[in-house]
């Protein structure tokens, strides 16, 4: 806790908006009856993820060193902020930046945040938020009232609320743009901050916003409400009018859902009224016990989108007149407007580039990666690419210095967790190259197969499976050192890792994507990663990939390598990454990676993850039961649904929907069977009996429930079980593979946490 | 120590730069770290392990604590021994700047003991910077550097003995405040530990409870100053 903490209040008195001021103040107060035991350990949970403080791997008080469980004796004992969390853990802390915009001078408050309350590192995150780890929770009313004093909330980014509202970063730029998004993305966030009607949802809502269908940048259909900027002619009048596509019910998560369209033009007037009514609805409809089936697409799986659409054109038709609807958007429209610093100017020559001492193949690596011609003739935009999304506190007050040099201070941060200045004068880039390289920041391969997204995973986050970003770190490594000499396809690629299943670091819309599951061999837990294959990156994320394999996590740099060689041996002309995947199909896949599966059991570097010398082990996740003994027919039924649900992906590719749906739902009842086998022998092949005996013995004793996702996968086989003999689409079985594949890497870990786990 | 008397230095950051610090490979430094934490060989309780190794000029590994941070640091792409106290400390400032300079050389003195780094990590004897890291406490202006100049002084005085030293402030007011201590010739780590035996530890100063002085730094007379009142 920092002894200036009692002053800040004072110091930045009359620097801070009113209500933001209020908020903190609010929130102090709740910290200090937190403390004296007179507010509820629940309630202050959520009041703390509604200001972005969110809990840390840990939290709980125990540790893995390696060779035991680590009871963490913190000063404050047993005083807690949440259930299960304890008071003197430290946390990590998100800053909302909506639509990713910033100024120099909060590039510098975030420096001097992140080098006087964390570890000096500031991380950009894949919904361009900041997060800053190790923090101390008595500290955050002083951080809060400095990012306040500049302009910033971390109001409602985490919690059940709408979180930052993004927008792709070349708004207002892009070549290929409607129009810019940037206003209507401000004022809708502005609108929603806070709104009466955004404070009853049962799970989060994220709002995002494209210029265009085609690009990635704005990732409108995998979120909770996407909006793309459309132009049409009015009949009537035969003038062009601007609007938006607006889409509704996308999400990663564990089961990747496709946003639909509720409607192809709203006019820009109608927006945030739209907006509010979909809120209303998701609020009044949406789940809220059940906080796995609690976003907006679960609703909106529920209802149908016609349904839902109907619901929420009635509620807008009683929404009361509210100016703000209109004003928020002219008010966003001259606050964000932009223009350059420099005049307009031409790229160096190539003389001029072979001038940079050294330099210079870096430089035409640079110039062909991370700049962009804007649609203003003579200038462009600059990507800094940050590895793993991290950036120091010097380097922060570097690229402050920079974009004030350069620029009138327009920079935002990416959903690649990268940084993009605009209204960089094409005259300027040599130069703006030279000083980016002389802090660390100049690195070529923007949006190449070298800046790989990565949640933090194991790291930093208590649902962490695997360690996506030693893995990332690990990879980026590798990639790095033949990057620029690999064939342009596959220069071309994006690798997406997360941790677990939950897709923060977004795999399933990555051309090679990774997610951390663990499975146990030989006795050992065994850190891996599920491997999932031709996701699209553009078209706003416009597929979701599908798993292929589990592999160890020590093996993943070789699929990368398998892959990206195939590729490049066996791709058509002009073949993308997607359908080449596509055409060689999931069993030649499988086959093509099947002896990575196994780790050889005489390296023991395959029992601990990367960059992570410990043991592995999911005890970090929570205490699990022990059953006291390894059971090996649990792991030959396991691998009998892995099987069965291997066909029902065969199937699915081959358009037989009905029996992938099928396969896929036995796959599940294999898994079950397998467990329930571990204390009931004579169960018999009846669905029924498989189901209710698994409810008995697994969901009703909770034996089976993740210990962050609670019940939520055993669910899965429960909702198939009831819906089982209906017919399937190629949606529905698509969702149910997804499911399956869940609910099997669940019974592993289940697994697991049954046995006694091997320790060295 | 004329005009410090009453300005309280916390959260002090004491580095030790290292000897032949080029080219330094960090990675085996991941598992010492880790395994500080079985033993918890520190005063401080430790946690956990962050790897930054893939940032420019960053923090390196650092091993989280609760009441401090200890890690390898290559800000300005100068490698040394870090410690970072996060915790309020009781006492003067001359117990927390020996406190904090204790802790640095003592994690020095068991890299350097650490037959799995191959004597790769030890001090280069010679260079030591101290930064207070909070802001408020310590602003990086003139006034400050100039009113701090005599405990930073006395603390090189009882830290070297003998040995000829310079020091000097980082000017950028962006930055920390922090100041560079060189000493003519080097010193030993075991020698800077003896100067400094009679330190307090974090447990003893942690007896005392936080101070109660507040800075004598006054951000009322700078504003009133930025905004031309009298």
């Amino acid at each position: 806790m920092k002894a200036s903490n009692t002053l800040w209040k004072e110091k930045l008195a009359g620097q801070i908006a009113d209500n933001l001021s209020r908020e903190i103040d609010a929130f102090e107060t709740d910290i200090a009856l937190r403390k004296q035991g007179r507010l509820d350990e629940r309630l202050f949970a959520e009041t703390r993820l509604r200001r972005g403080a969110y809990g840390q791997r840990y939290d709980n008080g125990q540790r893995s060193d390696g060779q035991k469980v680590q009871r963490l004796n913190f000063p404050s004992g047993e005083l807690t902020k949440g259930p299960n969390t304890l008071w003197d853990a430290p946390g990590m802390q998100r800053i909302k930046i909506p639509a990713g915009g910033l100024n120099a001078a909060q590039l510098e408050t975030m420096a001097e945040l992140a080098e006087e309350y964390s570890d000096g590192i500031a991380h950009v995150t894949t919904r361009q938020d900041f997060q800053l780890h190790y923090v101390n929770i008595d500290d955050t009313p002083s951080l809060m009232r400095r990012l306040a004093a500049a302009s910033i909330t971390t109001r409602e980014a985490c919690g059940n609320s709408v979180r930052n509202v993004t927008a792709c970063p070349y708004a207002g730029v892009c070549q290929d743009e409607a129009f810019d998004v940037t206003p209507y993305s401000r004022a809708l966030s502005k609108f929603l901050l806070g709104h009466p009607d955004c404070q009853n949802f049962g799970r989060k809502f994220k709002p995002a916003f494209s210029g265009c269908s085609q690009h990635a940048c704005g990732l409108s259909s995998m979120h909770d409400l996407g909006l793309i900027a459309a132009k049409r002619v009015n009949a009537e009048t035969g003038r062009e009018e601007i609007g938006f596509e607006m889409y509704v019910g996308g999400g990663l998560g564990a089961v990747p859902y496709q946003a639909k369209l509720f409607d192809s033009f709203v006019p820009p007037d109608e927006l945030l009224p739209l907006a509010q009514a979909i809120a209303r609805v998701f609020a009044r409809h949406g789940e809220k016990k059940n906080r796995n089936r609690a976003r907006i697409k679960f609703l909106i799986q529920d209802l149908g989108i016609e349904k839902f659409r109907e619901l929420v054109l009635e509620e807008r038709k009683i929404l009361p007149f509210d100016p703000r609807c209109t004003e928020y958007i002219k008010e966003a429209q001259a606050e964000f407007a932009e223009s350059p610093l420099k005049p307009s100017g031409e790229l160096p020559s190539l003389v001029a580039i072979e001038g940079l001492n050294g330099n210079s193949d870096n430089f035409k690596r640079w110039l062909k990666f991370n700049t962009r011609p804007q649609k203003q003739p003579g200038y462009v935009t600059v990507v800094v690419a940050l590895p793993l999304g991290d950036i120091t506190a010097n380097q922060l007050r570097s690229l402050s210095d920079i974009v004030r040099r350069f620029t009138k201070e327009t920079v935002r941060t990416t959903v690649e967790q990268n940084f993009v200045i605009r209204w960089v004068s094409k005259s300027d880039v040599r130069e703006l190259f030279t000083a980016l390289h002389a802090v660390g920041l100049g690195d070529p391969g923007a949006g190449a197969l070298v800046d790989i997204t990565s949640c933090p995973g194991t790291d930093t986050c208590k649902l962490g499976i695997s360690s996506s970003r030693g893995l990332a770190a690990e990879l980026r490594k590798r990639v790095s050192e033949k990057s620029f000499q690999q064939d342009e396809a596959v220069q071309n690629l994006h690798i997406k890792i997360s941790g677990c299943f939950n897709s923060c670091g977004q795999h399933h819309v990555a051309d090679l994507g990774f997610y951390g599951v663990s499975r146990k061999i030989a006795g050992y837990a065994v850190p891996h990663f599920q491997v999932v294959l031709g996701g699209e990156w553009s078209h706003n994320a416009g597929s979701y990939g599908l798993p292929v394999v589990a592999i160890p996590s020590k093996s993943i740099p070789q699929v990368v390598t398998r892959l990206t060689d195939r590729y490049v041996a066996g791709r058509n002309p002009g073949e993308s990454f997607k359908d080449f995947i596509k055409r060689l199909g999931k069993a030649e896949l499988k086959k093509m990676l099947d002896d990575l599966t196994k780790p050889p059991t005489t390296d023991r570097s395959y029992f601990s993850d990367w960059g992570d010398p410990r043991e592995y082990t999911l005890g970090d996740m929570g205490v699990g039961e022990c059953a006291g003994e390894v059971v090996s027919s649990v792991e030959f039924g396991l691998a009998a649904a892995e099987r069965e649900l291997f066909e029902a992906q065969l199937a699915h590719e081959s358009g037989q929907v009905e029996q992938a749906g099928e396969k896929a739902y036995h796959a599940m009842l294999h898994a079950a069977k397998a467990l329930v086998e571990v204390e009931y022998s004579d169960v018999t092949n009846d669905p029924e009996e498989i189901v209710s005996e698994f409810r008995a013995r697994y969901f009703d004793t909770q034996k089976f429930f993740d210990p962050f996702a609670g019940g939520k996968f055993a669910n899965y086989l429960f909702d198939a079980h009831r819906r089982a003999g209906q017919a399937y689409t190629s949606e529905s079985s698509r969702h149910l593979m997804d499911e399956a594949q869940l609910f099997i890497d669940a019974a592993h870990s289940c697994y697991n946490r049954l046995g006694t786990l091997v320790t060295a | 120590m004329k005009g410090s008397h009453s300005i309280e230095l916390q959260h002090i950051n004491v580095k030790l730069l290292l000897k032949d610090s080029q080219g330094v490979d960090l990675n085996p430094l991941i598992p010492v770290f880790h395994s500080w934490i079985q033993g918890q060989v520190c005063d401080e309780l430790l946690l956990d392990v962050a790897d930054y190794r893939h940032v420019y000029g960053g923090p390196g590994v650092v091993l989280i604590g609760h009441e401090a941070d200890y890690s390898i640091d290559n800000t300005d792409n100068r490698l040394g021994v870090r410690y970072n106290r996060k915790a309020v400390l009781g006492g003067g400032n001359q117990e927390r700047l020996a406190q904090a300079a204790l802790a640095a050389l003592t994690a020095c003195q068991h890299l350097h003991e650490d037959t799995r780094l191959n004597g790769k990590f030890h001090f280069n004897g010679q260079d030591i910077e101290i930064f207070v890291n909070d802001r408020l406490l310590a602003p990086n202006n003139e006034a400050r550097r100039e009113a701090l100049s005599a405990e930073f002084q006395a603390f090189s005085e009882r830290i070297f003995g003998e040995t000829e030293y310079s020091l000097s402030f980082g000017d950028d007011p962006g930055r920390l405040l922090g100041v560079s201590l060189r000493t003519s010739q080097p010193v030993s780590v075991e020698n800077l530990l003896q100067n400094l035996r009679s330190a307090p530890t974090a447990e003893d100063l942690a007896k005392h409870g936080p101070s109660s002085a507040v800075p004598d730094y006054d951000w009322r007379e700078e504003l009133k100053a930025a905004h031309g009142a009298d």
